[in-house]
């Protein structure tokens, strides 16, 4: 057995599950009944959610989903089928009733599916990055911190409750298929997120932490890798601020992000707009298409020259890092946007060869074992200038403008043009200065426009890995997490709404 | 081995049980989907999961673990570690006395399934469908969705109840072969029976039909006619917002400004009435309590409990929120238990869609409302986009199609601002009835829905 991974050990509680059992029980039936592909995964997926509030703890709650899939091509047709009885019978049965539905989807399989090509891995293993599972920390530990934190904030300044929550999670996967690739993997990721809400003379609001979801233990929240204490401290200043700041006059402004918010903007307009499914149409039904087609690969200008993207299932502490994708596809790094034109999409392996590509690039994932693997993000990253400014020397750009802080609404078009996003905190910039916080702040703007407008990114100390846990995509309903890093950056021109002006009717 | 009854795991893990009190709930779901897109099957997909939750309660302290569960050394793990979370929890906020001895008549039956099988009419249809399709012109992307959840509720309190839910859906999108137009239907169903993949492509080929004129409008707010299945996208919203809780807490469009929450208080016109009912015929819920874990809308503790026929808002005032018997001690109204249905009626309300289309002089119908995220809770403004289909009427006809629009809007004033609604129909919420599918909603008028700017999709 190799590992290709850091030298962590398997869950042992994972590998004494008899996965290899059902897997030969699996594949064989498949394989006499002449499927001409097919692969089996077991997942175990253990999940902690703790919630407190004001200092107490409101939930606890721990979930564990356990169980298989049979996923087969026969008679050039998909079939998929998914249980949760650890027999080798129960396997079989398994197995047979993705035949079965492989046999009814054929009469509506105009394109016979085929699969692009992928070395074989023989029995390898990979963990993710991390110190401490934060799942092996005992409840009370988690708790008390938690608990002490939000109870800390309650009083100060307009603070008049305050929320925390935790979300843990462990997967385990076992893939193994009729080529003979069999991989084991583990991966832990942890998100943490801290909120107050206070009263002000324009009513009630908000201010959260913007620490972002990481591939990482619980030495995240304990050890150095970031000041909480000092984040916390400073949100009851910022809600005060915030609380007392001007209503934005609407218009056109030049904006500085930061990379706690610039990365969901790439999620949603990069991320999503160059998976190669949705530019196919597989997503029209429910999430929707993209512009970025296919036709316009290598020609489409995307952004300005200074805009760099990649794909990376390779990052370490990324949401969506991992050793193999779901189809045995080993984790890659490769270009999305180059120089600022569109040079390449998000693959898996059926889309890869229906297109002509060689190799698929490994971005094929299910959230569960309940779930078909279809294609998702990889961790989708704008690159920083390599001599690039610090966030003060883009804000000293900016006669007038806005400098955006964290994440919070978000809102775009069936095909990725149309965006609308809001955030934690929205300061006005005068003469390359700030100039204090402004509330009721959305900026909108046509995904080619805004990326056309960034004049500059900043330099690799302003990068950082944002993300999420619940990117949703696909029907049945999945959710998957992915990281995006970026630095701060310079756009010019924005369209700022006004958002209560916006909520305002007018009568006929 | 026999494959464990969930009776038996429900007695199984009572009996193992060293806490205080536990609720187990164990839930059996088979589910069978197809999916495609440019008129072939693109996935597919037969699944079957037993999921049980064990709620151990030791004073006021409880603690929630649910996994998938198919031995009976997987159950005693489970229950074990509920044990032991219970004791490491701290006193829970919402502590009340535990449901008692109540019992299903139907207890003893086993899950009811589902299977490839439901589509045994339907597929051989779509396949029909997407070769006419594509001999006419016309690309299919859909999916369809059927499971069945057979849920068990026992408690060492004596409860031993038991619910069977079907839930269907279907939406199909049909596009030109230029890629230029875009069209939609779906709905819910409860077994396929009611649906026809003909039917379906043909009301798409219907409403594509509707595009061979294209006219491009400005952002602007215009008289806009919101078909059931949009006011379904927004009314689950403003539902799922209704926790008790956060309004009490001032956090919500439901916060009365110095505190409290806004109950009593007008909020939509006289005509309005927002309600849920576990038996509303062709919407059938569950009629009691099932609560996995607690969040500021639902206890733990209240599992069980009977869930009641309740108006949110009456005769335009807010009635009631979502409230667990917690909240409702601290806000000092009723505890109001979420229902998995919502229904919206309009005193006056009459005819269909189409007959208020027929009084419109110059204004936009749209087909459904997408990608829909608060932006304001103060206000309860939401932001998201038409797709799919928006069309120009002009003295009563439809003539035309038009380019998609972001709109910014809050359901609440939606529904003090309305000027004409249809009657009340079963309908599907485009973006959310993937997950709570159960609506009825009539069609609404709008004279000055606020389209915020112009979206390039089609």
């Amino acid at each position: 057995m190799t590992s290709t991974g850091p030298e962590r050990p398997l869950d042992p509680t994972f590998t004494a599950l008899p996965y290899r059992r059902l897997a030969d029980a699996a594949l064989n039936r498949a394989r006499d009944f002449g499927a001409t592909h097919a692969d089996f995964r077991f997942e175990r997926l253990r999940y902690q959610d703790l919630t407190v509030r004001d200092g107490a703890l409101e939930g606890a709650s721990d979930r564990e989903v356990l169980g298989y899939a049979v996923r087969v091509i026969h008679q050039g047709a998909w079939g998929f089928a998914s249980g949760v009885t650890l027999t080798e019978g129960g396997a079989v049965a398994v197995a047979e009733t993705a035949l079965a539905v492989a046999q009814v989807a054929t009469a509506m399989t105009r394109e016979p599916v085929q699969l692009a090509h992928e070395p074989v891995y023989d029995d390898v293993t990979w963990v993710s990055a991390y110190e401490v599972n934060p799942l092996d920390v005992p409840l009370a530990d988690k708790v008390a911190l938690l608990t002490e934190w939000t109870g800390d904030l309650l009083g100060r300044g307009p603070v008049q409750h305050s929320t925390g929550l935790l979300h843990q999670v462990q997967e385990n996967k076992f893939y193994a298929d009729l080529h003979g690739t069999i991989t084991t993997q583990q991966r832990v990721r942890i998100e943490p997120e801290f909120e107050v809400h206070g009263t002000g003379p324009a009513g009630f609001d908000a201010m959260r932490t913007i620490a972002p979801p990481v591939g990482r233990g619980w030495e995240y929240l304990t050890g150095d890798l970031r000041d909480w204490r000092a984040e916390l401290e400073e949100l009851p200043t910022l809600l005060e601020e915030k609380l007392a700041a001007p209503s934005v006059e609407a218009g056109r402004y030049d904006l500085v992000i930061h990379p706690s918010n610039l990365w969901l903007t790439i999620h949603e307009s990069i991320g999503h707009a160059t998976e190669l499914d949705r530019a196919l149409g597989y997503e029209a039904n429910y999430a929707g298409t993209s512009f970025a087609t296919p036709d316009q690969l290598g020609t489409l200008q995307y952004g300005t020259p200074v805009m760099n993207v990649t794909g990376d299932r390779t990052v370490p502490h990324g949401l969506s890092t991992v050793g193999f994708d779901d189809e045995g596809v080993a984790g890659q790094q490769w270009d999305i946007v180059k120089d600022g034109v569109l040079v390449g999409y998000q693959l898996d392996r059926s889309m890869a060869a229906a297109n002509g590509i060689e190799r698929s690039n490994g971005c094929a994932y299910a959230d569960s074992p309940g779930h078909i693997p279809i294609q998702r993000m990889a961790n989708v990253s704008l690159q920083p200038a390599p001599d690039g400014p610090d966030t003060e020397g883009l804000i000293s750009q900016v006669e007038r403008g806005i400098y955006v802080v964290g994440d919070k609404s978000w809102s775009i078009d069936m095909q990725r043009y149309n965006f609308q996003f809001t955030g934690q905190r929205f300061y006005a910039i005068k003469d390359g200065k700030l100039a204090g916080m402004l509330r009721d702040v959305a900026y909108q703007a046509t995904t080619t426009e805004f990326w056309g407008s960034m004049e500059a990114v900043g330099g690799p100390q302003t990068w950082e890995l944002g993300g999420a846990f619940n990117c949703g995509k696909a029907q049945p309903g999945q959710v998957a997490s992915v990281s995006h890093g970026c630095p701060s950056a310079l756009f010019r021109d924005v369209n700022i709404l006004n958002t209560t002006a916006e909520a305002g009717s007018q009568e006929q | 081995m026999a494959t464990l009854t969930p009776q038996t795991l429900v007695e199984q893990a009572l009996a193992a049980t060293r806490s205080d009190d536990a609720v187990v709930i164990v839930s059996d779901t088979t589910s069978a989907n197809l999916r495609w897109a440019n008129n072939t099957l693109t996935t597919n997909g037969v699944m079957h999961d037993v999921e049980v939750t064990v709620i151990a309660f030791q004073g006021a302290r409880s603690a929630s673990v649910s996994g998938n569960v198919s031995t009976l050394d997987q159950l005693e793990q489970l229950v074990s570690s509920a044990d032991a979370a219970a004791a490491a929890a701290t006193p829970a906020s919402d502590a009340a006395e535990l449901a008692g001895d109540r019992a299903s008549a139907d207890w003893d039956d086993a899950p009811e399934p589902t299977s490839i099988g439901v589509y045994d009419a339907f597929a051989p249809a779509l396949g029909d469908a997407f070769g006419r399709a594509h001999s006419e012109g016309r690309i299919l992307y859909g999916f369809v969705d059927h499971e069945v959840t057979t849920t068990y509720l026992g408690s060492s309190t004596g409860l031993r109840l038991r619910h069977v839910q079907p839930t269907g859906h279907y939406g199909c999108t049909g596009k030109d072969a230029a890629l230029t137009q875009s069209a939609w239907v779906g709905g819910a169903t409860r077994d396929f029976a009611d649906v026809d993949a003909h039917a379906l492509d043909a009301e798409l080929a219907r409403r594509l039909a509707w595009s061979q004129r294209s006219v491009d409008l400005p952002a602007g707010r215009y008289d806009t006619i919101l078909p059931p299945t949009a006011v379904a996208d927004l009314m689950i919203y403003a539902y799922w917002q209704s926790s008790a809780r956060l309004a009490h807490d001032g956090q919500s469009v439901y916060s009365k400004p110095g505190g409290g929450t806004r109950i009593g208080e007008r909020i939509a016109k006289e005509s309005v009435r927002l309600h849920s009912d576990p038996a509303y015929a062709g919407l059938e819920a569950a009629p009691f309590v099932i609560a996995p874990s607690s969040s500021p809308a639902s206890s733990v503790f209240d599992n069980g409990l009977a869930v009641e026929a309740t108006d949110w808002i009456r005769d335009g005032r807010l009635s009631s929120l979502l409230q667990t018997r917690a909240s409702a001690a601290l806000t000092g109204a009723p505890a109001t238990f979420a229902v998995d249905n919502l229904v919206l009626d309009v005193d006056g309300g009459a005819g269909t869609t189409e007959e208020l289309v027929a009084a419109v002089e110059r204004g936009l119908l749209l087909t459904c409302l997408w990608y829909i995220r608060e932006v304001d809770p103060q206000t309860l403004l939401l932001t998201g986009l038409t797709r799919d289909g928006v069309y120009l009427v002009e003295n009563g006809e439809i003539t035309g199609a038009v380019n998609n629009f972001r709109f910014n809007e809050s359901p609440i004033s939606l529904l003090d601002r309305f000027a004409q609604a249809s009657a009340t129909e079963l309908s599907f919420s485009r973006e959310w009835g993937d997950y709570f599918s159960r609506t009825a909603t009539p069609a609404l008028r709008v004279p000055d829905f606020n389209m915020s700017s112009v979206s390039q999709a089609r």
